[in-house]
């Protein structure tokens, strides 16, 4: 059994290498809301954070869009309530609410022949069908990194695509070689999901990660 | 240690020793002493056979303590499994230092035949010899006249170097080499690879300079991450071109992840390919191209590429095929655009690909050629349509009216206009020093085409399609990039 990061403790981890992640918070209790969420504008997103938590949209536990302290007291209150026992909550992570029309997936997987690989392709819910993915063995260099870029097939999105802007491309290729320095630094690793990358006014955002060790090793 | 030494005994033996001659002709035995004779090598030969029978009219030994010491360099074995460790023993005391294992037997057999290919490579580290195979289809290599396989063809000599986990894609390669003449500096199937495998083969091909280009087969790959490093480095030197087979024997991926679940086992070896320089290729007609191409032509200096054309049709399709690659079609420069002005009729198509219209004359080709191929922004040229007229030359000369009427001054006029066309092409790829690709389905449907044959008579590879020249530059141009990506050249050959 591999053993996983909460969503938090994920991106704080990351956060490190350089993974552009927004500022979030952590809130436990509705009352600490309002002092915790002052320095941020609304609308908001809102995840329930725990970590034994993934399928988190599967599941119902992410608000999006909510708007005014009083409703996003109300879904804090609801997130935490749907917590179960093993999902090993630590409280709901509260960020302001990023849109944009393209998303992606990027992560580090272990191939069993080859190490670390760096993993970049084309996200959101058709991702799977679409499966335009490219793989490369960490660590990877910058070359490396925008030839990901280059290598899908649909790279045609990463121009300027109905009404947004072009995507900034080097913001896009060191985000891949943060993952790649991370891939290499971190023992024991088995996986890191950086799931979506949104595209926010061109520039790439990772809005969720997960972080996954092997059994016996990693960080507490 | 396997050292250059060890490569040239395999490869450029001062005398081979084939060990196990039958009189069968149907025994590997035979057809390996038949294939190094009938080939032309030009080293000493000796044959073993216990029962010190003729065989190919030649006397044979009984073992190789007969073997006069430091005749021989190499010994190609067709004994059985259990007979070889003595082969070698005698072999290294004739101060051979490269074995070439044909025999079945070993680790292909099961758990017993295994354990003797361990104490075959302990033997061999053991003797100072370089061991391939076991259950190997044998080895070419040109620059020696040396055909010790027990396969065909004899390839004519070139460049290109193969190294394959399977020997029947070495004879599929070397077929492709017979039928187009671009050739072969060694050739080489490493059977079991159970001392030395395709990497070793590629590293001696990148310091080999009879080699330029680095031409594998590959299924099975077990420390991946030094498969990666170990190919960089070669990459380095030489271009490489992989056909892998069984993308999925990779083993299972551990798929915890969404993003680990959407990466197949494909898709690493397509990554890796692309980050170490190496150009994979999807069929064996494909991955010969590229090699051919390698071999044959200049290094493209960027992607800018002119399609000239006798027919519109085949430029559309090249033009769709150059959409999906790295290669740019670029609009005609302005000063190009009015020398084919000058030298074309109104009709012709004013725009890359450039379409003749029909409106060529004996000397508008040549001129067009030298225009397109010699200008400062165009980097590689595509020329689609050269043969056509000595086809119809062919259709005439085969007809019931020839030599009358005319025919057979025509169709000699045909024939030498085409081939004037081809060797007019190459010489300005040469004096430009860029990629030239002529591409006609003749290549195969016609081999003796007056085109076709010029181009090979040049040592050059005429494509079978536009489609599969575009693929071969698209291989030369993503190269290049790849190359630069490590910033100025140092010493690439």
């Amino acid at each position: 059994m591999s053993r996983t990061l909460s969503e938090s403790d994920s991106k704080d981890l990351l956060r490190k290498y350089g993974i552009p992640f927004l500022p979030e918070v952590l809130i436990s209790q509705t009352d600490q809301l309002e002092a915790a969420i002052g320095g941020m504008t609304g609308p908001y997103a809102m995840k329930l954070c725990g970590r034994n938590i993934s399928h988190k949209s599967e599941r119902g536990l992410v608000r999006l869009g909510i708007n005014g302290v009083d409703a996003v007291k109300h879904a804090c209150q609801e997130l935490l309530n749907a917590a179960r026992p093993e999902d090993g909550a630590t409280g709901v992570l509260v960020a302001p609410m990023a849109t944009g029309l393209r998303e992606f997936i990027a992560g580090v997987s272990v191939d069993p022949i080859f190490g670390p690989t760096i993993v970049f392709g084309v996200g959101g819910v058709l991702a799977e069908a679409i499966a335009d993915v490219t793989v490369r063995l960490a660590p990877i260099r910058r070359h490396d990194a925008m030839d990901m870029l280059g290598s899908l097939r649909s790279r045609s999105i990463l121009e300027t695509f109905r009404g947004e802007p072009a995507v900034d491309l080097e913001a896009l290729a060191d985000l891949l070689c943060s993952l790649s320095d991370a891939a290499i630094s971190i023992d024991g690793l088995e996986s890191i999901d950086v799931n979506p990358v949104m595209i926010v006014n061109g520039a790439p955002v990772a809005l969720d990660a997960l972080v996954a060790f092997s059994a016996t090793e990693g960080e507490s | 240690m396997i050292s250059h030494d060890h490569f040239r005994a395999l490869f450029d033996p001062r005398g081979i020793v084939v060990a196990g001659a039958s009189t069968h002709p149907g025994k590997f035995g035979f057809v390996a002493l038949h294939n190094i004779l009938a080939c032309g090598y030009k080293g000493d030969v000796f044959a073993t056979n216990r029962e010190r029978a003729e065989v190919l009219g030649r006397p044979t030994f009984a073992d190789l303590t007969e073997i006069p010491h430091g005749k021989a360099d190499l010994v190609f074995v067709c004994t059985p499994a259990a007979s070889n460790p003595e082969v070698l023993r005698q072999a290294a005391s004739a101060g051979i230092k490269a074995a070439f294992i044909a025999s079945a037997g070993y680790g292909e057999s099961g758990k017993a035949g295994l354990q003797l290919q361990l104490e075959l490579v302990e033997l061999a580290n053991e003797l100072d010899m370089v061991v391939v195979g076991p259950n190997g289809q044998g080895l070419v290599s040109t620059p020696s006249s040396l055909c010790a396989q027990i396969v065909a063809p004899y390839p004519p000599s070139g460049s290109i170097g193969i190294a394959s986990q399977s020997g029947n894609f070495v004879s599929s390669f070397m077929n492709l080499s017979r039928q187009s003449g671009v050739g072969i500096s060694r050739a080489i199937s490493v059977g079991n690879a159970a001392q030395v495998g395709i990497l070793d083969m590629l590293e001696y091909f990148a310091d080999d300079p009879q080699t330029s280009v680095g031409l594998v087969y590959v299924e099975g790959i077990s420390d991946g991450r030094e498969f990666a490093d170990r190919l960089e480095n070669v990459c380095r030197q030489i271009p490489v071109v992989i056909l892998k087979g069984g993308a999925s024997g990779l083993g299972a991926r551990a798929a915890a992840s969404h993003t680990g679940s959407l990466a197949t086992d494909d898709r690493v070896f397509a990554g890796l390919c692309r980050q170490v320089g190496a150009t994979r290729a999807s069929s064996v007609a494909e991955a010969f191209d590229i090699a051919a191409a390698f071999a044959t032509l200049p290094a493209p200096r960027g992607p800018r590429l002119a399609v000239v054309t006798t027919v519109g049709g085949w430029g559309v399709l090249a033009a769709d095929a150059i959409s999906t690659t790295s290669l740019k079609l670029v609009e005609l420069p302005t000063d190009l655009h009015n020398t084919l002005d000058g030298l074309l009729p109104p009709r012709w198509s004013r725009n890359n690909p450039i379409d003749l219209a029909g409106g060529e004359t004996k000397d508008t080709v040549p001129a067009v050629l030298d225009a397109v191929v010699g200008h400062e922004d165009i980097d590689a040229t595509l020329i689609l349509g050269m043969g056509i007229q000595s086809n119809q030359g062919r259709l005439e000369r085969e007809g019931p009216f020839y030599p009358d009427h005319g025919l057979e001054r025509i169709v000699a006029f045909h024939d030498r206009q085409d081939s004037r066309y081809a060797e007019v092409a190459l010489a300005a790829s040469v004096a430009a020093d860029k990629p030239v690709l002529i591409a006609s389905e003749l290549a195969i449907g016609d081999p003796n085409n007056a085109a076709v044959a010029a181009v090979r008579s040049t040592g050059h590879y005429c494509f079978a399609s536009a489609e599969r020249a575009i693929v071969a530059m698209n291989s030369l141009y993503q190269r290049k990039v790849w190359l630069d990506s490590f910033g100025p050249p140092n010493d690439e050959r």
